[in-house]
């Protein structure tokens, strides 16, 4: 929990927000995010963002899944509780193979559903700081956290001369908050344009 | 897009090796039929017949599998395939072919009572068989060959005429207005197919020519499990001419995005497919019903025991394990092999499952399969070049192909 300083680019166009990524990186900043209606195709590329490892993320809980019913089906039907069911053999694997399966898919889903909350930052009650409404609707925000080196004046103007609609400075919660936006505004969130 | 190659020339190493194998196949072939097939030993004649079925109808539905691919995302109106249509194409051009072939040997089998091969062409043994008596009304030589003939006809047909509209993407450029009736018209045409399609590849087909070799047993299962093989190494087939087209320097535009999604479709298949194998077969195991597990005795625990599953590891934990990763499906090199792999994944399959009723007390595979292999192989190989060089090799006016070109999974 800390407040930051960022300077936030609006953009309405797709063609006019990729070269504009494009230029602020050669410029040497470092984007923090760019918050966008939809999902644009190719722009995690464009960012520089690495692939993500959430797919091995599932894979590793597909398999602890298929372990787990594997074990736990072989262990009840073979040691713990055998009974005879239709003169099968108590190691009856085609019969597991559909709970084995389910298994593997729920552990699958339900991990990466997990994790991709976790790595999102995302539960009910989570809040985060807006860097402009109509991020939801029409606007392509780029946002990028100053350091001390940053002048964020002369960042204005370049995002401005590569065809930012709107620019502004902001000092906001970087992180994530529990509650409500009501204080926000008085207490987190500070415009400094003027 | 003045840099496109769009003529498709045949490579002379191409077309060696295609009539090498012609020539070799073609021999086995025929000394196969003259020692064997039409030999008086009954055995020597089923296991000739049963081995050129099986690679027929296979052959047969594998490229029919190319002209599905096309109608059913012509359906979905899809884009992303635009940019190598032309490959599925040539290959489609084979079901003709290999129909004529397949129906020459169907109606050899059928009016010459081979009923070896399908016991419910021995009408005493039918007379006094109530199960068969039952079947009777669709397990005649009437409505067989009558199916038959319709079947590879329409294929044909309703193959052609998609092939046909597609031409018109080549000569001028179109307005919206010519392009949204061209897509209508294209829609149209792939529904004609699909239908058809559906009544006999996924239902009908399957159960005449293959399942009534076990003539008392049935399964639910059987045409769908049919269909998945055919039509994942329809796939498999359709992206290793992709990939031998790149490797030559053609199609410029299909790139490994494209080749993503051919691999996520061999891949989902083959789980597919397996889906099926398990369904019938763990639906028989589970009921242990004499009439039904008649089918799996030998395969599970006979003669057959190793194929039956070899075909498992070969079609579905190879292609589940390889070609799991991301970074697999768009890799040129992995997926031609596992094309290949899969490609001759069903092959055995569809070995095992004609042969395996067949011949139930020992394995057949030698010579005559792998040279009747090499026949069709070689046909295809002479038959699709010929084809892809018949006509450029991109639909450059398609409606849909800037959507191809930058196609991204």
């Amino acid at each position: 929990m800390a407040q930051k300083k960022f300077v936030v680019g609006c953009f309405d166009d797709e063609k006019v927000l990729f070269p504009a990524v494009k230029q602020v990186r050669t410029a040497g900043y470092k984007i923090k995010d760019v918050y966008t209606p939809f999902p644009v195709h190719g722009l995690d590329h464009a960012l520089g963002m690495r692939e993500t490892s959430l797919h091995t993320a599932g894979f590793i809980y597909g398999i602890t899944g298929t372990t787990t019913a594997i074990s736990c089906i072989s262990w009840i039907f073979t040691k713990d509780w055998p009974l005879n069911i239709g003169g099968k053999p108590h190691f009856a694997l085609p019969a597991w193979i559909p709970i084995i399966f389910e298994l593997t898919v729920l552990f699958a889903a339900v991990g990466m559903v997990m994790t991709f909350m976790w790595l999102c930052q995302m539960a009910p009650g989570v809040k985060k700081h807006h860097f402009h409404k109509r991020a939801t609707d029409d606007l392509f925000v780029m946002v990028i956290e100053c350091t001390e080196k940053t002048n964020a004046e002369d960042l204005k103007a370049l995002l401005a001369a590569n065809g930012a609609v709107e620019t502004d400075i902001q000092i906001a919660e970087d992180g994530w908050w529990f509650g409500t936006y009501d204080n926000e505004n008085e207490n987190l969130y500070k415009q400094v344009t003027n | 897009m003045a840099s496109i190659k769009e003529q498709f020339e045949i490579p002379g190493k191409l077309k060696t090796w295609a009539f090498a194998l012609i020539g070799i196949g073609g021999v086995a072939l025929l000394y196969g039929m003259f020692t064997q097939g039409f030999s008086t030993d009954e055995h020597e004649q089923v296991h000739f017949w049963g081995t050129l079925m099986y690679n027929t109808i296979f052959w047969t539905l594998v490229t029919n599998a190319a002209m599905f691919f096309l109608c059913f995302s012509t359906m979905a109106q899809a884009a992303w395939m635009q940019s190598f249509r032309r490959i599925a194409e040539a290959i489609s051009t084979l079901v003709p072919v290999f129909g004529a072939i397949t129906f020459a040997v169907l109606i050899y089998v059928v009016l010459g009572g081979k009923h070896h091969i399908y016991h419910w062409l021995d009408t005493e043994a039918v007379a006094k068989d109530p199960i068969l008596k039952g079947k009777a009304g669709f397990l005649n030589p009437t409505f067989f060959i009558i199916w038959t003939t319709l079947a590879i006809t329409l294929w044909s047909y309703f193959g052609y005429r998609m092939r046909q509209i597609s031409r018109e993407a080549d000569e001028n450029p179109m307005d919206a207005a010519t392009a949204k009736s061209f897509n209508i018209r294209s829609m149209t045409r792939s529904g004609f197919f699909l239908v058809w399609f559906g009544l006999t590849v996924a239902s009908t087909i399957p159960w005449l020519w293959l399942m009534s070799i076990d003539a008392h047993w049935y399964s639910t299962m059987y045409s769908w499990y049919t269909f998945a093989s055919s039509f994942v190494a329809g796939m498999a087939l359709i992206a290793l001419w992709v990939i031998y087209a790149k490797n030559k320097g053609y199609l410029e535009l299909t790139n490994a995005e494209h080749l993503h999604d051919i691999a996520k479709f061999m891949f989902a298949f083959s789980i597919f497919w397996t889906y099926l194998w398990f369904s019938q077969y763990m639906l028989i195991w589970y009921a242990n019903i004499p009439e039904e597990t008649v089918y799996f005795k030998h395969r599970v625990q006979g003669a057959y025991k190793p194929i039956f599953f070899l075909n498992l590891v070969v079609n579905f934990l190879a292609p589940l394990i390889i070609l799991m990763k991301r970074s697999a499906k768009r890799n040129f090199t992995l997926v031609a092999f596992m094309a290949v792999l899969i490609l001759f994944g069903h092959w055995i399959d569809f070995y095992q499952m004609v042969m395996g009723s067949l011949m139930k007390d020992h394995v057949t595979l030698g010579w005559l399969d792998f040279g009747i292999l090499g026949f069709f192989v070689g046909v295809l190989i002479l038959m699709v070049a010929r084809s892809l060089a018949s006509k450029p090799l991109i639909a450059k006016n398609h409606p849909f192909l800037k959507e191809s070109i930058i196609h991204q999974v």
